[in-house]
């Protein structure tokens, strides 16, 4: 038995760490076939996917209640990812199957051939008081607008007009809880968490400008 | 603001993926590593919110893995004719599928140390683990792993010596 020279444990060591090229594509591969499984047998709690739209890609995630998060294209991906991971649940999954209600309603909707969303709505990422103020949005029909002073009676807080705003603003699930439907008293656009040029694009959609 | 959950599941599945395969191609080999690694992700899911956020979660799914690769043999030890367990791990390619001919020999030689030592020998130069973290993994003490590591080594050693 002859000891180990430095050359016989660069030897074992260098194959051992060689780079596993092949290997990583087998890994992505495996992982795919993790996140259909995981998918099909319904073992995440958020599942999410990029959904088409006339403003770019909107990121749609969904838990077993409903549609929890739309994000505008600007929103940065692993932002929103990790707030709903402190919020919601960290089982969070890519899984593009799961979010095709809520794509073929927005391309309906964007087509103009959708006056409503159909889609069943998870409100864990709101409070409160902005669950009143978003669901009396929610009843603002197509093609119509309230003032946020109307909203925030609406929402039992006639003088809350400026807090009502503010929930409105963080509305997680702008277009399908269309905030962008509640205009100043005077008929200014007032403020749009996505841009007032896709507010205004809305309401033109809708027919409402 | 200290994150209280651990990162979405999907970003830590691409950041381990790649380390949590290797490992298993390297230790159970490349036909029964996909069902290692769906048991392994599947198990690391249903366990991942009560994971806390400042774990060390690479070195935790490597523990999860082990486990699922030790199954693993032990199902092929349960399979195969008690003699013929090394031939029948050498029979199966083992190691990285870019392994020539002569790192094969090298390979198979991994597959037929005992699983202590493979598991030891894969997660220190294939998943590139400090001692602390193999011990973590493999569920042992760290003067332990070091021991584990130090025999593999020696064996494959005297493969190459040859």
């Amino acid at each position: 038995m002859s000891p180990a020279t430095a050359h016989d444990e660069d030897r074992v060591e260098r194959v051992l760490r060689r780079a596993h090229d092949d290997d990583d594509a087998a890994a992505a591969a495996a992982a795919r076939r993790l996140t259909r499984r995981i998918a099909d047998e319904g073992l995440a709690d958020v599942s999410y996917a990029p959904v088409d739209s006339p403003f770019g890609p909107l990121l749609a995630a969904a838990t077993k209640r409903g549609l929890v998060k739309l994000a505008f294209p600007e929103e940065d991906v692993d932002g929103v990812l990790e707030r709903l991971a402190q919020r919601v649940s960290p089982r969070i999954v890519a899984a593009d199957a799961q979010l095709d209600p809520v794509r073929r309603e927005l391309d309906e909707y964007f087509a103009g051939r959708r006056r409503g969303f159909a889609l069943p709505l998870d409100w864990t990422l709101v409070g409160p008081f902005g669950r009143r103020v978003l669901g009396a949005t929610a009843e603002i029909p197509y093609g119509g607008v309230l003032s946020y002073a109307e909203v925030a009676a609406e929402a039992g807080s006639p003088r809350g007009s400026r807090a009502a705003g503010n929930a409105l603003g963080r509305n997680p699930i702008p277009i399908v809880v269309p905030c962008h439907r509640v205009l100043r008293s005077g008929g200014a656009l007032g403020g749009y968490g996505g841009g007032l040029d896709r507010k205004r694009f809305l309401l033109e959609l809708e027919g409402a400008l | 603001m200290s994150a209280a959950q651990p990162p979405p599941f999907q970003a830590f599945l691409d950041a381990e993926r790649e380390i949590v395969w290797r490992y298993l191609v390297s230790t159970v080999g490349a036909a029964e590593a996909d069902d290692c690694f769906q048991e392994t992700f599947v198990a690391a899911l249903r366990a991942y919110p009560r994971l806390r956020a400042d774990s060390d979660m690479r070195a935790w799914v490597l523990t999860i893995a082990h486990r699922k690769a030790l199954d693993a043999l032990r199902a092929r030890a349960r399979r195969a004719q008690p003699v013929a367990d090394v031939a029948a791990i050498d029979s199966r390619r083992t190691g990285p599928a870019g392994a020539g001919e002569s790192d094969g020999e090298l390979w198979r030689a991994v597959g037929a140390l005992p699983a202590r030592q493979r598991s030891a020998v894969v997660l220190r130069y294939v998943a590139d683990l400090p001692h602390r973290d193999i011990a973590g993994a493999i569920g042992c003490s760290e003067e332990a792993a070091r021991r584990s590591l130090h025999e593999g080594l020696t064996k494959l050693r005297k493969v190459v010596e040859v």
